[in-house]
């Protein structure tokens, strides 16, 4: 069964912007899905429509198989939603927001009251619990709104950015934890800025960009198509102009870094060689981007120059 | 047949839509009397500071100048509109400013993706308008208490009328916060309609002793209707007839419940 169906899903706001032109989208129950795209692309109106706090202009959209426009009420009950932006209050303390939250969803004080002790615990802000959540920090508020939105343990989680202005030590460990929620049934879709993100966490993508999706594969297909990566290599002297290289299309972005194009069918140590004959040594090398990056920009460059 | 909505996770269960409606509305409720209590010094105080100013300078200092209406002290005439009014302008403000809060901060978005339906929305903030215009209105009659002995001819239209002119209210709050924009749009209303209403609606005078165009005037103000049902509740006298109030106030409360469910389905001002 899917977790989420779209068909023809279209909208366009009162001030004239189209902003989904028409998506066709199926989420599989129990995967951990990515949905990416540049800014204004339409991610966000999708998730809009999908939880009803946009209203769309056309097509169709089911919340396993619960129609969103006749069954709407039970489509809400499955899902559950952590925004891009704050909005809990944030006169209320983090134990009163998500008890509150699990009353909208139907559960009872006494098994929410439970819920919010497991959820805030596992989510680090137990200790935090009556304190009133405007003097929480932005992670702590980030982690507040996951716990809000798994009160009602719903079947599908939707994340819009949940680890924007989070820590690495702190986004990691959020990782491992909605790694674990997806382990325990529950379907994720993810939208992400930090493609890496993505990239270790989902198993399926959908790339999202002017209204359309450009992209929907599995991860490791959409990766196995990148066939060229880039490095970068700090060098020990400074040079004047990029050195010219057999094979390796080589730029110099600094006095003393240059960025060298290698394909998947060449080793790097034809390309060390050739560096050594011309008198240039390497102090350090890393890779410019991660891989769904490039495959990612790369997308979009082509759906922006179409 | 109920739907059932299965939950995964460690609390397997299933809900009827019923419970989500009944639980709900409960919390909403729960969370509107928790804001008002948190807050109490904003939202229970200022009308018992207010109703005894009211009373000592009406009541005590010019009332007693004033003579009686209609055999009826006029301390004791002017109670229960002093009470109403209390009721009126609290049950108006906590859903205005519950609301619209939770709209300018974001947070009504934790209703809008619920599966809630918005029937059970607007019943919930209503009714967190009754309770705060029930908890003033018992304030205020305390209060009124230690100026003057208050009758009750007939408790169940006492209770009828400050029940249906609360809800009359706290939907007309309702749709305050639904149509505002900025906290400026919420208080427009209080004070430049409701507040002039109020007084012209017989809380401090009986629209007998007016002037014929005055009298007539009066009539087309519908907190009259509500001011006087309430009285005739302690004192047994209305300058109209209570049918003709009770028609109103229920009139009205079907008609703005209906446009606020309405309102909150298509979200205006609230979904894109």
């Amino acid at each position: 069964m899917n977790a989420l169906s779209v068909r023809g899903l279209t909208k366009t706001y009162r001030n004239g912007v189209q902003a989904l032109k028409g998506i066709d989208l199926a989420v599989e129950q129990g995967d951990f899905f990515a949905l990416l795209g540049p800014n204004g692309a339409g991610k966000t109106t999708l998730i809009g429509i999908v939880t009803s706090l946009v209203r769309k202009t056309g097509g169709e959209a089911s919340i396993f198989g619960y129609d969103i426009d006749r069954q709407l009420e039970a489509a809400k009950s499955c899902i559950g939603v952590v925004p891009q932006e704050i909005n809990f209050n944030l006169f209320e303390s983090p134990e009163t927001i998500v008890v509150n939250q699990a009353g909208f969803y139907g559960i009872p004080r006494r098994l929410a009251r439970q819920r919010a002790e497991k959820y805030l615990k596992q989510l680090q802000l137990w200790d935090k619990r009556n304190h009133a959540s405007r003097g929480l920090s932005g992670g702590m508020k980030r982690r507040l709104m996951i716990a809000r939105a798994l009160m009602h343990e719903p079947r599908l989680l939707i994340l819009d950015e949940p680890t924007a202005g989070v820590d690495i030590e702190i986004r990691r460990s959020m990782w491992d934890f909605l790694r674990e929620i997806n382990r325990n049934g529950t379907t994720i879709i993810l939208t992400t800025h930090y493609l890496e993100e993505a990239e270790t966490l989902c198993r399926n993508i959908a790339i999202i960009d002017g209204g359309r999706i450009i992209e929907r594969d599995r991860m490791s297909n959409l990766l196995r198509r990148l066939h060229t990566e880039t490095f970068v290599l700090t060098l020990s002297a400074p040079l004047a102009q990029a050195p010219a290289l057999d094979r390796y299309p080589v730029k110099l972005v600094e006095e003393t870094t240059l960025e060298v194009e290698v394909s998947k069918d060449e080793n790097l140590n034809e390309l060390f060689a050739q560096l050594s004959d011309r008198g240039i040594e390497v102090l350090s090398m890393r890779t410019k981007v991660n891989r769904l990056e490039e495959i990612f920009l790369r997308l979009v460059e082509k759906g922006a120059a179409a | 047949m109920s739907t059932v909505i299965e939950q995964p996770g460690a609390h397997p269960q299933a809900l009827s839509l019923a419970q989500i409606r009944r639980v709900g509305f409960q919390t909403i409720v729960i969370r509107e009397y928790n804001r008002i209590v948190r807050i109490w010094s904003q939202t229970i105080l200022p009308s018992g500071v207010t109703a005894t100013l009211y009373f000592l300078i009406f009541g005590a200092v010019i009332g007693s100048r004033i003579g009686s209406t209609d055999g009826i002290s006029y301390m004791l005439y002017i109670a229960p509109g002093l009470i109403m009014q209390a009721v009126i302008i609290n049950s108006y403000n906590n859903v205005v400013s519950s609301f619209f809060g939770a709209k300018f901060g974001k947070h009504i978005e934790e209703l809008l993706v619920s599966p809630l339906p918005s029937w059970i929305i607007v019943s919930g903030y209503v009714t967190g308008g009754l309770v705060r215009g029930t908890m003033v209105g018992l304030l205020v009659s305390i209060v009124t208490l230690f100026f003057t002995h208050l009758p009750v001819d007939h408790p169940v239209i006492v209770v009828a009328a400050a029940a249906l002119t609360s809800a009359t209210f706290a939907l007309g709050g309702f749709l305050n916060a639904m149509f505002a924009k900025n906290f400026d749009q919420i208080s427009i209303i209080p004070n430049f309609v409701l507040t002039p209403l109020i007084y012209l609606g017989g809380v401090f005078y009986s629209i007998a002793q007016l002037p014929a165009w005055a009298h007539h005037l009066s009539l087309i103000d519908p907190i009259l209707y509500m001011v006087n049902a309430f009285r005739f509740g302690f004192l047994g006298l209305s300058d109209v007839p209570v049918v003709v109030a009770f028609t109103i106030m229920l009139s009205a409360i079907v008609a703005l419940f209906a446009t606020a469910v309405l309102l909150l389905d298509r979200s205006s001002g609230i979904r894109e």
